[in-house]
């Protein structure tokens, strides 16, 4: 683990409050996960990345944009990992980090049509932009 | 009962999902119940702000559930996205002291906020405060022999622990509130999982796969519609163009037809 990734690693887990001690690897999250096949890392693995500072791997990952933040992993970890945090906590070290949006503005105006309700762009704006 | 109520629109129910805002009025004065807008509201932002380090981006709540307090009334929502966001930020106001001093030094209200307006619903309100058993017998249009389904998504449902909104894996609100209009409710497995939700803008190949796995299994529960309290939810659903398509409308929908609204032309 980097310097620099230990300094992550800290970040997350004051962004989550999340304790990853805690998970016992039962993959109940994961099989709880509507977006798993969209995942290279999948929501068990989270804790395991986190506690041995594997940072870069996560905040490289496509699961911190792909997670729908459901919360079907936080209701069901039996140990009140709460997955999601961690996943959504990683995304804004990254978002924070890079100065880093995800989503540029001018991806958007091809991506919505008469119907796309004001939540969607407000929640697309507020996950991916800083 | 005095069933006055300070009420939240939210953006999206001002523009494009008008529908839900609209019934949800009109039903609502037909069942007595009185939904006063909050002056000057803001958008909640539509995701609530997760970061255990976040207090800007919760201000908008925080004065919205402030000026419930200050009219000493409950704050009804019926955009699953607001519910979502002002009931977990009310929840930090009454249960994160780190987030409610910091919240309260940049509204500069008059008084200090610390979780004291109840977050409602509207099914809630239906539920608790008017009663199925009143919107039973102010039924004119039963919607007998229609086979219906509840779509509840996330945004009301989880984590259950804050939102305490109905069993999560298990809800049944949406169910008794279509039994009390007459239909059949049909529960099937998928119904409280998610549509995909913001995934959509970038990625709608993905969220319509998702999509199309809750249309196969409410179509072969025998659902022959669906109802969702959530503009996304709707968009989302209403976007699929597979097979298995069914109808979608909202609940207040559902309700203004039971009750007879739009036939006596109160609605457009
Ligand atoms: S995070 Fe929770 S559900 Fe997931 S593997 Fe660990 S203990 Fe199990
Ligand atoms: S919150 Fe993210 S990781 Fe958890 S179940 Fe939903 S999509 Fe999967
Ligand atoms: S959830 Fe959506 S509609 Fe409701 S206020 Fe927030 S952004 Fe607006
Ligand atoms: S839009 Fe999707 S993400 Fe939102 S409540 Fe509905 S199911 Fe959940």
């Amino acid at each position: 683990m980097t310097k620099e990734e230990a300094n992550i690693r800290e970040e997350v887990l004051l962004i989550s409050g999340c304790d990853v001690s805690r998970c016992m690897k039962c993959g109940k999250c994961s099989a709880s996960c509507p977006a798993y096949d969209e995942f290279d890392i999948k929501p068990h693995q989270f804790a395991s990345y986190i506690a041995r500072g594997d940072m870069n791997a996560l905040m490289q990952s496509k699961t911190i944009w792909n997670c729908l933040g459901c919360f079907a992993c936080v209701e069901r970890c039996p140990r009140d990992v709460r997955p999601g945090r961690l996943i959504d906590g990683v995304r804004q070290a990254a978002m924070r980090r890079r100065g880093g949006s995800h989503l540029q503005p001018e991806d958007i105006p091809s991506r919505i049509d008469p119907d796309t309700p004001q939540q969607l762009l407000m929640s697309v704006l507020r996950r991916e932009r800083k | 009962m005095d069933l006055t109520y300070s009420y939240f629109p939210g953006c999206t129910l001002k523009t494009k999902a008008r529908d839900l805002d609209v019934y949800t009025r009109k039903t609502a004065a037909a069942l007595g119940a009185d939904l006063v807008e909050i002056e000057n509201w803001q958008c909640c932002g539509g995701v609530y702000p997760l970061g255990s380090d976040e207090v800007g981006n919760k201000l908008s709540s925080v004065r919205a559930l402030n000026d419930a307090k200050e009219h000493g009334r409950d704050l009804v929502t019926v955009c699953s996205g607001c519910f979502h966001v002002l009931k977990r930020v009310n929840d930090d106001m009454k249960n994160v002291p780190d987030i409610r001093d910091r919240a309260n030094r940049y509204a500069q209200l008059a008084e200090p906020y610390q979780g004291e307006t109840r977050v409602l619903h509207y099914l809630e309100v239906l539920r608790d405060a008017v009663g199925f058993d009143t919107i039973r017998k102010k039924t004119l249009h039963p919607l007998t022999g229609h086979r219906i389904g509840a779509y509840y998504g996330c945004l009301l449902l989880r984590p259950s622990a804050i939102l305490e909104f109905d069993d999560p894996e298990d809800p049944s609100v949406i169910e008794e509130f279509l039994e009390a209009v007459g239909a059949t409710p049909v529960k099937y497995q998928m119904r409280n999982e998610c549509c995909g939700g913001y995934r959509s803008l970038e990625e709608p190949a993905f969220t319509n796969r998702l999509v199309g796995k809750i249309f196969a299994d409410a179509k072969a529960s025998g659902c022959q519609e669906l109802v969702t309290a959530c503009p996304l939810c709707f968009y989302n659903l209403q976007k699929y163009d597979g097979p298995d398509k069914l109808r979608v409308r909202y609940i207040s929908e559902v309700l203004a037809q039971a009750l007879g609204i739009d036939e006596r032309g109160e609605v457009r």
